[in-house]
């Protein structure tokens, strides 16, 4: 129980959010009216991804260096947790556009950006399965992600800035810190972010240690 | 007339008795039914992220087993 203590927390500060998010006062906007209480599920869909990616590409740069297999698994299951967290933040973000955009791909940039860098993550995967040779992968992959990595932070934070963009933040509207985000939305929105990114990393933990437990099996 | 039609029409005006009645407004002093009982909704949500996140420990204790199994 001692070494589960960050996954009760992480329950705890989502259901948190869960609760407060439905029930706590919110900024009156007009096109946003309610929905603006997405902001504390969608977005950490999208934080938890990107902390997930980097973790991978942390554990991708340690591999290069180490060879240890261990390194080259924890890379790859943080991308199969990261993948599942950004369809989720996809399918929110696309229910969301439907009734407040008025469409549920409204060719935005940064959605434009988000599809092309989770079909870059899958790719990833596939590329991986591609090859046999297990040494091989793991060096192939790994130099792959290191590529990947910053090419997912330009789509999803450079390019969308450049041009003009639905999301907040993009293309010379304000951002979070604007009057989109007030003192009492941010006692809800930090905590549904820290409770998602550490659920996400208890999935990819969980996806890890399967996965050694199935590389035992195959070797005995 | 039969009986069953009188029994049908008895039958007939009980239930219009019984939505006329509905038409009043009824106190329950139930949290539940207030301000558009979005309350309900919170429970809704709650309930399910708990059991996803039970489940999640089960498989994490699981996972676990085998490992020191090994």
């Amino acid at each position: 129980m001692t070494k589960n203590w960050w996954k009760i927390l992480a329950s705890v500060l989502v259901l948190y959010s869960i609760i407060t998010g439905l029930l706590f006062e919110v900024p009156h906007l007009p096109v946003l009216h309610e929905t603006i209480r997405n902001l504390y599920f969608h977005v950490p869909m999208w934080f938890t991804m990107i902390i997930l990616y980097l973790i991978s590409v942390i554990y991708s740069i340690k591999y290069l260096s180490s060879g240890n297999e261990e390194h080259d698994l924890l890379a790859v299951e943080s991308v199969n947790a990261g993948v599942i967290f950004g369809f989720l933040g996809l399918f929110t973000g696309m229910v969301w556009a439907n009734f407040t955009w008025g469409d549920p791909w409204p060719n935005d940039p940064k959605l434009n950006s988000a599809a092309i860098s989770t079909l870059m993550y899958l790719a990833y995967l596939v590329l991986r399965n591609s090859l046999e040779e297990e040494q091989k992968r793991a060096r192939i992959s790994a130099i792959y992600n290191i590529f990947a990595f910053p090419v997912m932070i330009v789509l999803l934070f450079i390019l969308p800035r450049l041009t003009d963009s639905l999301h907040p933040g993009n293309g010379g509207n304000p951002g979070f810190g604007g009057y989109d985000l007030d003192n009492n939305m941010r006692l809800v929105f930090y905590p549904a972010c820290i409770g998602w990114i550490l659920i996400g990393v208890w999935v990819a933990t969980l996806r890890f240690r399967i996965r050694k437990l199935e590389n035992k099996q195959l070797s005995n | 007339m039969k009986i069953s039609t009188i029994f049908i029409l008895s039958l007939l005006l009980l239930v219009q008795n019984v939505m006329a009645q509905n038409n009043a407004p009824v106190e329950m002093a139930n949290a539940m039914r207030d301000s558009g009982k979005i309350y309900v909704v919170v429970a809704v949500m709650s309930i399910v992220f708990i059991g996803l996140i039970v489940y999640l420990f089960t498989i994490d204790k699981r996972v676990k087993k085998i490992e020191k199994g090994n």
